[in-house]
């Protein structure tokens, strides 16, 4: 019996990978949550455990920013959810149509806007809805329909869900890139037996189709959930670290920065935007959780 | 860690590459005013370095909303300029008292200001002065004469004046009243509510009463100001919700507005960009003969990073601020930037003459916001700007705004409790 030799060759192979990733993502995390456990009292660090969670949520003060922030950002992935998947869903299926002609520039047209950056996009927007020198007044005005422009980035009503259908905009080359992937392993033998027994059309599509994309689906569902719970840059760019209108496009992210650097006068406190970015950490580990234990175990998967 | 040994070697790599170069010491000026980079590289820097070889200086600014955040991560790093641009009251005091700037009382230069300029940059107790004064700003309007003249409207002294104006100017329809946005909602409080705000409360008078707590901000002095903000959206453009800072300094210059709420620290941009005559009012008074109040804010000074690498060249630099020779070439650089020093200083552009020339008409005092009161959380002047954009659109009362803002001050600033 000899000695289980130590297997030198995994360790060397794993090392650079762990090492950067325990580097730049693990210990800053583990570090911003410890930080989140203290405050400074006249320029010293003191620990006063969960205070600052006790603050952020029962002192009126916060918690109203801390509802109304995390209230937006399930307003901002409904939004996602209900607009940008299942167009998403259907420009797939549109595209993986044999007959479809010129598909791929259809493709690549609408997967563009996800490569560009925020900033970009968020100033494109801008300038396209600005009511004085934007295109979105004078196209409504030549149909006739110019009573319907409204400066939306600027109404407390509206502001958020314009913001959100731009986001929208920007990111639906990504279900769709991934469906029309499922749906293009799709193994014809399967679709032929379908036809055979009378299954076509549309109904092929929702009776055979969609069971077996669904995993698919449930996978672009939590990058969603995690993307939007994740988001700051478009915002922060079109409305600012103050999300106006009153604090009507504020979420997690532009609150936790806001409080972590501060704001003209406002003095940035590291610890409670420490306290709010673990509060963010601690919904999406949640959300991930419920959706990998209570989502994906049951899914029935099918052998292709 | 990683991040201090990276710079280690990035830092060596420079030392490298510039060791076989003459040793000019180099300075680097953190500040907010990315509009003034040109004057920056084109006047200042030059007479200061004809001066003074040996020494280079880069003026690196960022946006006025990230200045203070990207500044305070800079400093923490260690990565910040040698020179640091200072707001004025408790922004820069909380950098000297974590260490971050140098205690300038020893500079002779200091002598050239006032006390009352160089209060903004003390401690509470006068102590220690930790930045060198620079210049204030001044608020009030600037109009476009030519179509002031084109609609027959003398320029208004008091409210019904300035009121009876922009409804002519909005009858006439071919000028937009009034260029101001409630987007980025600074404007609305900086140039709204602090513009016209100190004819109300009476300018210093009103300002220490309400610091020592024995005015409230739910007191008509400092409600009444919201109650005729509510007044000006009918004269701001179309979609205003969503006009830009930008957008509205446009609209203004490329003249399709008449009338703009200004600090003087347009002045430079405007005289470059407008094609038209311009002229400024002061924040019109309430009734006829009442004294004037303006807001003559302290607002830029400029410190030494405690953790600088050249603390000789930095203090020349500095000293060099502080003297009258550069108090004329900055105001005069600068219009619309008043210098503090004691030494007055001959103004050339009228529009700038204009706006100082009020210093001797009216009592001048400070934005109210600024000193003490933004110490806490909620903090008073980023509270007082959602208050304003709230006031011109309409969508809280000002009695309502006034006891939402009470409230806030009153849950952590002791005298109002």
């Amino acid at each position: 019996m000899s000695v289980p030799r130590i297997r030198w060759h995994i360790i060397v192979f794993l090392a650079p990978a762990t090492l950067v990733y325990t580097a730049v993502m693990i210990f800053p995390l583990f570090n911003t949550l410890r930080l989140a456990l203290y405050s400074e009292v006249e320029q010293v660090r003191v620990f006063v455990g969960l205070e600052n969670f006790h603050t952020l949520f029962f002192d009126p003060i916060w918690s109203e920013q801390f509802w109304n922030a995390i209230g937006n950002n399930f307003w901002f992935f409904l939004i996602h959810m209900l607009v940008q998947n299942p167009i998403g869903v259907a420009l797939a299926a549109i595209l993986s149509h044999p007959r479809l002609r010129f598909a791929a520039l259809y493709r690549s047209a609408i997967f563009i806007p996800t490569i560009l950056s925020f900033v970009i996009v968020g100033f494109a927007w801008k300038l396209i809805l600005s009511p004085i020198w934007g295109i979105a007044p004078s196209m409504l005005d030549a149909v006739g329909l110019k009573f319907l422009f409204a400066p939306w980035l600027g109404k407390e009503e509206y502001a958020l869900t314009t913001l959100a259908l731009i986001s929208v905009w920007q990111f639906v080359g990504i279900p769709m890139m991934l469906i029309y992937a499922a749906l293009l392993s799709i193994p014809d033998e399967i679709l032929e037996a379908g036809e055979i027994e009378g299954i076509t059309g549309m109904s092929a599509f929702w009776k055979l189709k969609l069971p077996l994309i669904l995993p698919s689906i449930g996978i672009i569902s939590i990058l969603t959930f995690v993307g939007n719970f994740n988001a700051f840059d478009l915002i922060y760019v079109a409305q600012g670290a103050l999300a106006g209108p009153d604090f009507s496009t504020d979420i997690l992210g532009t609150f936790m920065y806001r409080t972590f650097f501060g704001f003209q006068l406002q003095l940035g406190d590291p610890h409670m935007g420490s306290a709010i970015a673990g509060a963010m950490f601690a919904i999406i580990l949640v959300g991930v959780c419920i959706y990998l234990f209570g989502i994906q175990t049951r899914m029935r998967r099918y052998q292709l | 860690m990683t991040r201090n040994s990276l710079k280690l070697a990035l830092a060596t790599i420079g030392l490298v590459a510039t060791g076989a170069q003459a040793q000019d010491v180099s300075l680097t000026i953190e500040s907010w005013r990315n509009d003034d980079l040109a004057l920056w590289q084109q006047e200042i820097i030059p007479a200061f370095e004809a001066e003074h070889s040996g020494i280079k200086v880069i003026f690196s600014p960022s946006a006025p909303t990230e200045y203070n955040a990207a500044l305070n991560s800079k400093l923490d790093a260690g990565s910040a300029g040698d020179i640091i641009t200072c707001r004025p009251f408790d922004a820069s005091l909380a950098l000297f008292e974590a260490g971050h700037l140098t205690d300038l009382d020893d500079m002779e230069a200091m002598n050239n200001f006032s006390d009352v300029a160089k209060s903004a940059w003390q401690t509470d107790d006068g102590s220690a002065t930790f930045c060198v004064p620079m210049a204030s700003v001044i608020h009030g309007f600037i109009y476009n004469a030519d179509a002031f003249a084109e609609l027959g409207i003398e320029v208004p002294a008091t409210e019904a004046e300035f009121f009876a104006a922009l409804d002519t100017i909005k009858e006439d329809g071919s000028y937009i009243p009034m260029a101001m946005g409630t987007n980025d909602q600074w404007e609305a409080a900086t140039m709204g509510y602090n513009n016209i705000g100190p004819n109300y409360w009476k300018g210093e008078e009103g300002r220490r009463a309400l610091i020592a707590g024995e005015q409230k901000l739910t007191d008509d002095p400092w409600v009444a100001p919201y109650e005729t903000l509510a007044k000006w959206g009918d004269y701001l453009g179309d979609g205003y919700e969503a006009q830009t800072y930008p957008d509205s300094q446009n609209l203004f210059t490329l003249g399709r507005a008449a009338i703009y709420p200004a600090g003087s620290w347009e002045i430079a941009g405007f005289n470059a960009q407008a094609d038209f005559a311009m002229g400024a009012f002061k924040p019109p008074v309430r009734n006829a003969g009442d004294t004037c109040y303006i807001s003559d804010h302290t607002d830029i000074g400029i410190g030494m990073n405690a953790a600088t690498a050249n603390p000789e060249a930095a203090k020349t630099f500095l000293a060099w601020v502080g003297s009258p020779e550069f108090a004329s070439i900055f105001g005069n650089a600068l219009p619309g930037f008043f210098p503090l020093s004691k030494t007055p200083v001959e103004l050339t552009d009228p529009l700038a003459k204009e706006f100082v020339s009020w210093r001797g008409e009216c009592e001048s005092t400070i934005r109210s916001t600024y000193q003490i009161l933004s110490r806490g959380t909620p903090n008073l002047e980023n509270e007082t700007w959602g208050a304003s954009v709230a006031a011109i659109k309409g969508t809280s009362s000002p009695a309502e705004l006034g006891q939402k803002l009470q409230e806030g001050l009153a849950s952590w600033y002791a005298p109002q409790q």
